[in-house]
């Protein structure tokens, strides 16, 4: 097994993880982390389709890598947007749980 | 099974065991400071992708701001932190989430097994025409001349969301600023790191722009550890925030945009068309639109950590 088809199966493993937690986790804060280990995991992926395309005398495919960069600064504006929309959602309401009214849990039984 | 394979798988189950511990941690907290681990390792990752660009900007972006960011909103978050334990969904809706997750994975794991060795590749295309841009890093001109459109939205993209977070201000704080004020935290240790370490990093920082043309390296990357030096001295009280109303904020903040769309709309009379540069002055161009970009970062990546603005300076 190669160091690239390795790096797939990491980034494919962060998605499934990412994944869990932006469904079962209330807390926006680890929602908002769930869904920047989906972004890094789809970044492998990436990274992977860009080192197989390894030719010209580059050890990758620049093409990838580079809209790679670009994800990471856009994810993390999504982050710092998001992020701001949490604590100001906590100076008004003096809470932050995105737990729907309806669902039945442990603390209200 | 050679030592650099054991290593690789090594590296592989650390990446994941940090991952599944920001999504398990009980403690918000104790997450975040995971996700920071989490970055760091990921981009010893990308290192043996041979994508030391990507690397850089993983660690210093993905990991470095996103996690002072993170930290910021997790420790202030914390003492309202209700017992996740009680706010989890039932068991069997945990249960259908983890299979599908788990569905999801093999999916992908699948299609990375049955992706073609080699693959179709950019790279041929990208080496002809290097030598027509002047520089020596594909990445760099990929960023910056064959696809620069996308690059210039990317810094549209870091504006919109500066507008967004200054949109969330209480109405009483608007014009005013963000973070502690100068002095609001007189603190010796933070103090000596800020005054010792920002001269070394500006260098670093203005240095890896300028390597950036032909090694890894780039305005992103070089452009974070600027905004990081400024993130130290203010974290320190030894300078802080500007207003949301100065000028010179809002543009710095747009230099990199604008400058960028200006050289752009000029390759229509100077080049061939829109984002074409005239031949023989790709290189220049290049580096004068990086400038404008990197000190535009360097700017953006604090503000939008800061915050909106939760403060009025005093007059």
């Amino acid at each position: 097994m190669t160091a690239a088809t390795l790096a797939g199966f990491i980034g494919s493993a962060l998605v499934g993880l990412g994944l869990y937690g932006l469904i079962t986790d209330p807390q926006p804060i680890r929602k908002i982390l769930g869904f920047n280990l989906i972004g890094s995991g789809v970044f492998l992926l990436f990274g992977i389709v860009a080192r197989k395309g390894a030719a010209a005398g580059f050890a990758a495919d620049p093409v990838p890598q580079a809209m790679v960069i670009t994800g990471i600064v856009v994810a993390f504006s999504a982050s710092a947007l998001a992020i701001a929309l949490v604590l100001r959602l906590y100076e008004v309401a003096g809470r932050v749980s995105l737990r729907s009214e309806h669902t039945s849990n442990k603390a209200e039984k | 099974m050679s030592i650099l394979q054991i290593l690789d798988i090594g590296l592989a189950g650390l990446v994941l065991a940090v991952a599944a511990w920001t999504v398990f941690a009980r403690d918000a907290f104790a997450a975040v400071v995971g996700f920071v681990a989490y970055g760091l390792l990921l981009s010893l990752v990308w290192v043996r992708l041979f994508a030391v660009d990507v690397a850089l900007t993983e660690a210093a972006i993905g990991s470095g701001v996103t996690g002072v960011l993170l930290i910021g909103a997790a420790g202030r978050l914390r003492k309202v932190e209700a017992s996740r334990d009680d706010e989890l969904p039932g068991a069997s809706l945990r249960l259908f989430a983890a299979a599908l997750c788990i569905f999801v994975t093999l999916v992908l794991a699948g299609v990375v097994l049955s992706l073609p060795d080699p693959g179709p590749t950019l790279a041929p295309e990208a080496a002809r025409h290097l030598a027509e841009t002047g520089l020596g890093n594909p990445i760099t001109a990929v960023l910056l001349s064959y696809r620069s459109f996308d690059t210039m939205l990317e810094k549209v993209v870091l504006v919109l969301a500066v507008v967004g977070v200054w949109s969330l201000a209480a109405d009483q704080y608007w014009g005013g600023a963000a973070g502690n004020p100068r002095g609001a935290e007189p603190d010796g240790t933070r103090a000596l790191l800020a005054q010792v370490l920002p001269p070394l990093g500006i260098l670093i920082g203005i240095h890896m722009v300028w390597v950036g043309a032909d090694e890894p390296g780039g305005a992103f990357q070089g452009g974070a550890i600027l905004a990081a030096m400024w993130m130290i001295t203010m974290m320190a009280g030894l300078t802080e925030m500007p207003s949301i109303r100065s000028r010179l904020l809002r543009l710095v903040l747009v230099a990199g945009p604008a400058v960028f769309v200006a050289v752009g709309v000029a390759g229509v009379a100077f080049a061939s068309g829109v984002f074409a540069y005239p031949t023989g002055f790709a290189k220049p161009l290049i580096l004068f639109i990086e400038a404008f970009m990197t000190l535009s970062i360097a700017v953006t990546l604090p503000v939008l950590v800061a915050g909106p603005p939760k403060r009025l300076r005093q007059q």
